[in-house]
């Protein structure tokens, strides 16, 4: 485990309620890709999506993220909460590394000139700062993922959800990625929500689990229950997944 | 002469090829990120003037264009402004299905990253055909090259009128059956000299790109590449 990574504290909660889905399904063609979806995030907290391939982790995020709509059910943020999203896989624009965030602010209606130099800030919080003016395509994978990330970071979220997001890179990136991101959601206190397969990473960022299968969330608990206490009778699924019998 | 039937034939594409690209980019890129019901019928025809015949073209806008057609007050009929209209009628549906193609594969592949930003359904595609603008280039020539080896439309509306209508195409089908071999293939070895000199664009834009961009990973643009 990289030394430079701080475990989370548990972080008192205001219980002040962000985020709220309810009866949440979402279904593509024949396929229900999530069923019955209920969940309530407080702010400040740090949610882990876990589960098998396919079991709906990507998808929940989206349409928590607003990116693809429910089929039945309903996703409801409280009023002036501001998220952002990060992708597996972040799509880098033809463009320099500051337009590119820059682009993310002018969208949300800040004049061009203010949105670079408030990209230029986001990017200083990546370490990516001297590489403002290059081609983003031209980036490695952990440059790319902090980016993406500068760019959520840029439009100041309450909220940030991450998709996975060292999944792709090798371990030097994925330990330099998540020191970044783990620094930057601790200093600006965001509520965190974030799908992973790597418990290791899960154990580290996340006061609560969330085990997804088939669309379904079977388990819900606290980080420290639920890679630390006996879930084979509450929560045999979860079970199964942590000794590696789902994945 | 000969210079005189290069530069109209030149002129003509050029102009065609960008009447046709304004139109036909704009058509593409609204058509890829857009549903609604009859898009798939929209679609199927819009593939199927892909091969639309020239001469079917030529013989449509010589009835819009004609004295009792609904265009025929223009008195455009035997002039390059027809000759223009014919070529970019024909160009259009390449550059639009070539587009349509692009932007919608490259918005199934990022279009929800850039909606997530909070681009809507006409900013999203105006930024995909940025993105992809080098795809564009490569189309755009793909229309060009259409356009400057055409014969049957600009035949039809312009006429072959020597020293106003005249175009290489034209001239070589005319010398041809004249009999006039060496000018003929004098017109042919131009045309072909003008096609090969687009194909060197091409290939020059494309080390251009990845000397820019570097090696991209992305299987679309390679595809495109």
């Amino acid at each position: 485990m990289n030394q430079q990574i701080i475990n989370p504290q548990p972080i008192p909660l205001k219980k002040e309620l962000q985020l709220q889905l309810h009866g949440v399904d979402v279904q593509f063609g024949t396929h229900l890709a999530l069923n019955q979806i209920d969940l309530n995030v407080y702010a400040g907290e740090r949610v882990a999506f876990v589960g098998a391939n396919g079991s709906g982790k990507s998808t929940l995020l989206r349409v928590i993220h607003g990116v693809l709509p429910v089929s039945n059910g309903q996703v409801h943020w409280q009023p002036g909460v501001q998220q952002a999203m990060v992708f597996q896989r972040p799509h880098m624009l033809r463009t320099s590394v500051v337009n590119f965030v820059a682009l993310a602010l002018w969208l949300r209606d800040i004049p061009w000139r203010d949105a670079k130099e408030q990209a230029l800030l986001a990017l200083q919080q990546v370490d990516l700062q001297d590489l403002a003016h290059r081609n983003a395509k031209t980036l490695s994978g952990g440059q790319q993922q902090r980016l993406a990330f500068a760019r959520a970071l840029a439009v100041q979220p309450q909220c940030m959800l991450l998709d996975e997001p060292t999944s792709s890179l090798d371990p030097h990136a994925k330990r330099d990625v998540e020191r970044i991101m783990e620094h930057s959601i601790s200093v600006n206190a965001m509520t965190l929500l974030f799908s992973s397969h790597n418990l290791g990473q899960v154990k580290r960022l996340a006061t609560r689990v969330i085990y997804l299968e088939n669309g379904h969330i079977l388990a819900d608990l606290p980080t420290e229950q639920f890679f630390h206490q006996p879930l084979e009778h509450s929560h045999p699924e979860a079970h199964l997944f942590l000794r590696g019998e789902r994945v | 002469m000969l210079w005189s039937v290069v530069a109209r034939s030149l002129w003509v594409s050029v102009w065609a090829t960008a009447i046709a690209s304004v139109f036909g980019i704009c058509f593409g890129a609204w058509l890829a990120v857009t549903r609604f019901y009859g898009r798939g019928a929209l679609l199927t025809l819009l593939n199927t003037l892909l091969a639309l015949p020239s001469v079917v073209v030529g013989l449509v806008v010589y009835l819009l264009l004609s004295r009792s057609g609904p265009l025929g007050y223009l008195g455009w009929l035997f002039s390059l402004k027809a000759m223009v209209l014919a070529q970019s009628v024909l160009v259009f549906p390449v550059v639009a299905a070539l587009t349509r193609q692009c932007v919608e594969d490259a918005d199934r592949l990022h279009g929800e990253q850039l909606q997530s930003l909070g681009a809507g359904t006409g900013l999203r595609s105006l930024l995909l055909v940025w993105d992809e603008r080098y795809v564009f280039l490569t189309i755009v020539i793909t229309a060009f090259g259409r356009a400057i080896s055409e014969v049957g439309a600009v035949m039809v509306v312009g006429g072959n009128i020597e020293g106003f209508t005249r175009v290489m195409t034209t001239a070589i089908a005319l010398e041809t059956s004249k009999g006039d071999l060496p000018l003929a293939l004098a017109l042919g070895l131009v045309l072909l000299a003008v096609v090969l000199c687009l194909n060197i664009l091409v290939a020059a834009l494309r080390s251009w790109r990845l000397r820019v961009d570097g090696a991209t990973s992305d299987p679309l643009q390679k595809a495109w590449v």
